[in-house]
């Protein structure tokens, strides 16, 4: 088992990379997408065969969310707002995929230190969870595009997700779910916001909203 | 009797999309807001039990966060009905730059209203960390739409930043409380639901260095939320850009539930004897949010920015506050209710004058009080009372705070604390007489609000803040007493 759950989280790093060194869109939100599917396969897998219906239908749930109905929401409003596909970063590619790394190894490193009180399923878990968070962030701060910045969002909640995989299993099933209705509706408010800004500005780049400031 | 505290503005504000007439919705909001703040009141007198197992109850904290809130909300309610009857016409042109747009159906503004009230109220009898997580980006989604009620670029552009900074600092407050759930982890594999009771009492067998890094994650991702520097750049956009309804509402009730989750964190740190740790943190972000605002108001222009940045610094006090401990923890609380009561009139009022002058810059207001003699002399009230100066309430909680620093020997806390609010007096005190006094621009004519609430709620407000300056009522004494207890 434990060899599927490690190959799942290669997987998952894997994913975050497609994410800060693809140029196209599409590709970043079918690795978005991704990520989704393979969370919610990690969450049953972590059960350790003690399966319960709650326990299976909620990954379930996050799988389908996370997987289906989200990049549909993002493809859809890429459509919508007809913008050009492609990623439009602030920083070249090469430079996203060496920030990759460093964060690859910052977080290798931190979970060696980080000792957690029972052992988690994998020694990759800790360190795959935190990278695909980095990645997000590093995705939200270096693209230009609002659409790209929620991709960013979303690969940040994903991976606090895969970390909480480890202690959320003691969370209630209601918590989860509105934890997951939180992000749909967030996901789901920031596409409306992406259609109203491609109709204001005629893009979606959120470096022309700049009419707002005190700094210079 | 404390689900019914959600589900009464809950309900309504579902309704209120569906609701055709314009007349029968704002009677419908008023009577939310109405029935609403009567049973929060009716909580002071019959203390509700816990409901949902424990999740949902009133502890002395959440009580009067919550309180707050409705009778805030109360207040606004009547305000925003008479602010939208004057709004209905199609379309506006624009203060600033001239083009022409138009609002948000008023449906959705004011089902957006209802619905955030419910999710405040939601944060504030929350008892379990992850519930209390989902409360506070609820609060996010269900406001956003209310900034983005004139429909152009601007104020647009301040509701990307609003969603993104604050979606992205509340997700790492998730992983906090996920931090916290390791902690909270015995070695043998047993662990504690994430009730705040639960924690508290168990706090001293928690896994130090776990419970320090939550308490980092859930101060940055709810102090984003809450507006502390150097995680507050939305705030100023969002205020000055919504419609003046929407940011007394943001600064009188948003910013203290977001504290309210920064709050639930500290306690448990104070329970877990990490209570110097939280302690120290608070008060540096707390300094350094006054610094910051005071470097921004300085030289400020624009008079809703003035006011937003304002709300920094005021939460950069609440936080030095807390960080103090001891008699400060009660001068924060009180500032709690001062700070808000303040901002929400001087929102309000600013919402006056924009529509008198037609402009948020602080140049183009003057004379106030001939044009607008109810709006001006409010304004002078409101922003002496926010700065600090006697006999208003926020002088009695500033001073309060300012006590406790020097009585236990933090001279230097003092003394940053006691220089920024001088600077910030001065920086505000000269738009605030330029503004009242002189004589008003050419092709301002004298204006009476054609809305008697739109002066009414903004002076119970002002006489509200002048009673607390001089009298607070020995029940809330008490309940502030208890509140304060709690966090050390």
């Amino acid at each position: 088992m434990s060899q599927v759950i490690n190959s799942l989280l290669v997987l998952l790093v894997l994913t975050g990379f497609t994410l800060l060194g693809s140029s196209r869109l599409a590709a970043c939100i079918r690795a978005v997408g991704f990520q989704g599917l393979l969370l919610g396969l990690l969450a049953i897998l972590m059960q350790d065969g003690k399966l319960s219906a709650a326990g299976v239908l909620l990954p379930l749930t996050t799988a389908v969310v996370k997987g289906i109905l989200l990049p549909w929401l993002l493809f859809r409003a890429m459509r919508e707002a007809d913008t050009v596909r492609e990623v439009e970063p602030l920083i070249t590619y090469n430079v996203s995929i060496i920030a990759g790394t460093a964060a690859l190894a910052l977080t290798l490193w931190l979970g060696q230190r980080l000792q957690l009180p029972s052992e988690p399923p994998s020694s990759l878990l800790v360190p795959a969870a935190l990278f695909t968070s980095l990645a997000g962030i590093i995705v939200i701060v270096s693209r230009r595009k609002a659409l790209t910045q929620v991709l960013g969002y979303l690969a940040l909640e994903n991976g606090i997700y895969a970390f909480g995989t480890t202690v959320a299993l003691r969370l209630p099933v209601l918590v989860e779910l509105g934890i997951l209705l939180d992000v749909f509706v967030g996901v789901f408010v920031m596409g409306i916001a992406i259609f109203h800004i491609s109709r204001e500005f005629d893009h979606i780049d959120t470096d022309k909203l700049v009419a707002l400031s005190d700094v210079g | 009797m404390i689900e019914l505290l959600i589900l009464i503005p809950a309900g309504a504000g579902i309704l209120a999309f569906f609701v055709a007439s314009d007349q029968s919705r704002r009677v419908l909001l008023i009577s939310a807001a109405l029935g609403q703040s009567a049973l929060s009141i009716a909580t002071w007198i019959v203390p509700p039990g816990p409901a949902f197992g424990g999740w949902l109850a009133e502890d002395p904290l959440g009580r009067l966060i919550e309180t707050l809130t409705s009778v805030l909300f109360l207040a606004v309610a009547f305000y925003a009905v008479a602010y939208l009857r004057e709004e209905a016409r199609q379309l506006h042109s624009d203060f600033e730059e001239g083009f022409i747009f138009s609002n948000a159906r008023e449906a959705s503004f004011t089902g957006c209203l209802l619905l955030f009230l419910a999710a405040m109220t939601l944060v504030a009898v929350s008892q379990h960390f992850a519930l209390l997580w989902v409360a506070i980006e609820a609060t996010t989604l269900a406001s956003a739409p209310l900034i983005y009620f004139h429909r152009h670029h601007r104020s647009l552009e301040a509701t990307w930043k609003y969603l993104l900074i604050c979606s992205v600092g509340i997700a790492l407050a998730l992983l906090g409380v996920f931090f916290l759930a390791v902690a909270a982890t015995s070695p043998d594999g047993s662990t504690i639901a994430l009730m705040v009771r639960d924690l508290r009492s168990n706090a001293q067998h928690f896994n130090a260095p776990w419970l320090k890094a939550a308490f980092v994650l859930l101060l940055v991702g709810y102090g984003t939320k809450m507006g502390l520097a150097p995680f507050h750049t939305w705030l100023p956009d969002a205020h000055s850009e919504a419609p003046s309804v929407a940011s007394a509402l943001l600064s009188g009730a948003l910013l203290n539930c977001a504290f309210l989750g920064i709050l639930r964190a500290h306690e448990i740190c104070v329970a877990g004897g990490l209570a110097g740790f939280s302690d120290r943190l608070l008060l540096v972000f707390g300094l350094l949010s006054m610094a910051v605002a005071a470097v921004f108001i300085s030289g400020q222009t624009d008079y809703k920015r003035m006011l937003a940045y304002s709300s920094v610094e005021h939460m950069g006090i609440l936080a030095v506050g807390v960080g103090l401990g001891g008699a400060a923890v009660f001068g924060a609380m009180l500032h709690v209710i001062n700070h808000s009561l303040t901002k929400a009139m001087l929102f309000l009022v600013a919402g006056n004058l924009l529509a008198v002058y037609r402009t948020k810059n602080t140049d183009g207001v003057a004379g106030a009080l001939s044009v607008a003699p109810v709006s001006g002399g409010l304004w002078l009230l409101g922003l002496f009372a926010i700065t600090g100066s006697p006999p208003f309430g926020p002088f009695l909680s500033e001073f309060t705070i300012l006590k406790a620093a020097l009585d236990q020997g933090e001279t230097l806390v003092a003394v940053a604390y006691l220089a920024i609010l001088a600077v910030i007096l001065a920086a505000m005190a000269t738009p605030a007489l330029a503004m009242a006094q002189g004589t008003p621009p050419e092709q301002v004519a004298p204006a009476h609000p054609k809305s008697k609430a739109l002066s009414v709620v903004p002076s119970i407000l002002g006489i509200a803040i002048l009673v607390m300056g001089i009298y607070i009522p020995p029940v809330l004494t008490r309940a502030l007493r208890e509140a304060s207890h709690l966090l050390g």
